[in-house]
């Protein structure tokens, strides 16, 4: 077992808790660093996937997981990230430029969607954002001077002033800039008050309204800085796919990311890695699975959706903390070897709490 | 006097007769919404979560009808009685398996598990081979009637939808009014905690709400199969009727009819006098619009938390 003797306020809040952090997510990144001159170039292309679902799945679980507001409209944030980034690059903006524009504006649709959030709650927020969502995603197929429209929108390879980098693993190393960057962007957040009252607002509202803290404006921060995540997911997505039509924003890729922060973890920040490296991975373990199950199933057309429901259904049922609460209660295992209970982490019994109560 | 000929749009007659086709179209089309938001409704004012997967029950009652009428050649009024009850037996084997375990867990967790509820059942519909990924037709007897009353055209499977909606309506409404079950209900959404103190079988009553709302959504399903297609896709036609049960006010149910009748004839008339691909969001503005102004609906009772 360890022990963390926590001696200054700066121990309490710093970001690796111990030396054994330190070195393997130093050893992590070194690998990922290394990763261009060890994996084929498939399996880069998927990392740097890998890397991008994780940046908007970071976005998600700020806005899910920490503040408690439900977005099913998150792929909109995305399309717009990727269609400004496309349109602006395509005319001749450089990267950063285009990039910050691209955050910008999704920020703002953030901001349009989470203003009416601060009337609404729950399920209400959940079907405007699926509503907003559909009304994107018909823009993008109607805005034909700017989106292409249906026919698509070929999008060039990203220009940072004057240096291109069209390559995999220049990409690569891109995505996993911006990805660093984002990552330690949020756990900045998540522990400097604005982070506590996102947290606040997830536990109890009316809670955090009594310690003075300011729902509607850090709602609406909420929503713009996962927007922001969402948008530069989108700009790089745009990047990586070289194409863009809108049914690539759909409420399908919503639900998608709604799978990856639950299957990760809702209010971890591990869990949206977790989720994305399980979302980019499933269709892959989907296709070699197939081949071991019988014609008729492992050829249907419905089998990656049966595969995704009972995933989503039994992870809801069965390991509501995600793949990262089932690496917490492995981990906890060990260190508490042997003394680990099956209660630890069990989930309480709760008695629906109604909201109509007058 | 001007003279028009037959089926010019710039007469009035004529303009006039096509609102009212479009708004008896819409209304058709929204008596399905109505009835699928009622499901939502049902099912929110029960447990206070909602169902994603209403729109799936609405497919597979779709096909159930089907699989009876073509399959087992039943006859007509059996095949539909059977396949609503089936699914009936269906809605109350999901809320005892999957539901109840997660009662009372945040809201968003049970909209996941409904989401994924609806991929497997979508998937598993797909898979079915030779069925599954086709169109088909439902054999009813009333396919293809058309009436005329008065210049108006109307087709019998309109009128069939706009008549069951309203005979399910009253039947719901006698039985929330006066049966033991149907006050039962009511009590247990109005207050659970105080329903299962006074004896009132809480869980056993979400099991059968979840019942009666797939039971529902089979007879939107069915009275929908003969206008469109009995297609897996029909269950996407269940995202528009969220519009409609928050228009209403998600926790009423003349609302959700009310609702649904609303975003049907919209949709309807934006299809026409609004440009190609209005239809499609013309719900979703409406519901915006509708969240913007007066987010508890037009029915919707005022939702206020004292600590």
């Amino acid at each position: 077992m360890r022990f963390l003797f926590k001696t200054s306020y700066a121990d309490d809040v710093a970001l690796a808790k111990h030396g054994g952090q330190k070195f393997w997510y130093g050893a992590l990144m070194a690998a990922l660093v290394l990763a261009p001159w060890a994996l084929p170039e498939y399996w880069l292309a998927q990392l740097s996937f890998v890397l991008i679902y994780s940046i908007v799945g970071l976005g998600l679980m700020l806005l899910a997981g920490f503040t408690g507001q439900v977005s099913i409209g998150h792929a909109a944030f995305l399309g717009v990230g990727a269609y400004t980034q496309a349109y602006l690059t395509n005319h001749g903006w450089p990267f950063p430029l285009a990039l910050a524009a691209a955050m910008a504006l999704s920020a703002g649709t953030g901001v349009v969607v989470g203003v009416p959030a601060l009337r609404v709650k729950g399920i209400y927020l959940g079907i405007a954002t699926l509503a907003f969502g559909f009304i994107v995603e018909e823009v993008f197929a109607r805005w034909e001077s700017v989106t292409g429209g249906n026919a698509g929108l070929h999008v060039k390879a990203p220009d940072v002033f004057g240096w291109k980098l069209d390559d995999d693993a220049s990409f690569y190393y891109l995505c996993l800039v911006l990805c660093v960057l984002v990552t330690l962007g949020v756990l900045n957040l998540l522990r400097s008050p604005t982070g506590r009252a996102f947290v606040a607002i997830r536990d109890s509202e009316i809670s955090a309204q009594s310690m003075g803290i300011n729902l509607a404006y850090y709602k609406g921060l909420s929503f713009a800085i996962s927007a922001a995540l969402a948008g530069v997911a989108g700009a790089l997505y745009a990047h990586k796919l070289r194409f863009l039509s809108p049914d690539q924003f759909s409420l399908v890729q919503s639900v998608d990311l709604l799978l990856l922060v639950v299957v990760g973890g809702l209010g971890f920040v591990h869990g949206a890695f977790l989720g994305a490296i399980f979302l980019i991975t499933m269709p892959q373990l989907i296709a070699i699975g197939k081949d071991w199950l019988p014609e008729s199933i492992g050829q249907a057309a419905g089998l990656q959706a049966v595969v995704y429901g009972i995933v989503l259904v039994a992870f809801v049922l069965f390991e509501p903390m995600g793949l990262y609460g089932r690496w917490l209660k492995v981990r906890t295992w060990f260190q508490l070897f042997p003394f680990y209970r099956k209660g630890m982490f069990k989930r309480q019994k709760a008695f629906a709490k109604s909201d109509r109560l007058k | 006097m001007l003279d028009y000929a037959p089926g010019d749009k710039d007469d009035p007659r004529e303009s006039n007769l096509q609102f009212l086709q479009l708004v008896i179209s819409g209304i058709a089309q929204g008596c399905i919404y109505g009835l699928i938001a009622l499901g939502f409704v049902l099912i929110y004012k029960a447990t206070e979560t909602v169902s994603f997967v209403q729109g799936d029950l609405m497919m597979l009652g779709a096909f159930g009808g089907l699989a009876a009428m073509t399959m087992l050649n039943f006859p007509f009024w059996l095949a539909i009685l059977s396949a609503i009850a089936a699914m009936g037996g269906f809605g109350l084997v999901v809320a005892r398996l999957v539901i109840r375990p997660i009662l009372g867990q945040p809201q968003f967790t049970i909209v996941m598990l409904t989401i994924g509820i609806g991929y497997i059942v979508r998937g598993l519909i797909t898979m079915v081979p030779g069925i599954g990924t086709e169109t088909h037709t439902l054999p009813v007897p009333y396919k293809d009637v058309v009436l005329t009353v008065g210049g108006l055209l109307l087709s019998v499977e309109q009128v069939v939808v706009i008549g069951s909606t309203a005979l399910l309506c009253a039947i719901l409404y006698t039985v929330f009014r006066y049966s033991t079950v149907g006050i039962a209900m009511q009590a247990s959404s109005q207050n659970q905690l105080a329903a299962y103190y006074m004896g009132i079988p809480v869980k056993r009553l979400n099991g059968l709400v979840w019942a009666l709302a797939a039971a529902v959504a089979a007879v939107a399903g069915l009275l929908l199969a003969p206008i469109t297609f009995v297609h897996v896709n029909m269950a996407f036609i269940g995202l528009k009727a969220f519009p409609a049960a928050v228009v209403g006010g998600f926790g009423s149910l003349p609302g959700a009819i009310v609702g649904g009748l609303i975003i049907g004839v919209v949709e309807s008339l934006s299809g026409f006098y609004l440009p190609t691909g209005f239809k499609d969001v013309a719900p979703y503005i409406v519901v915006l619009a509708m969240l913007w102004f007066k987010p508890n609906g037009l029915f919707g009772e005022k939702l206020r938390k004292k600590v």
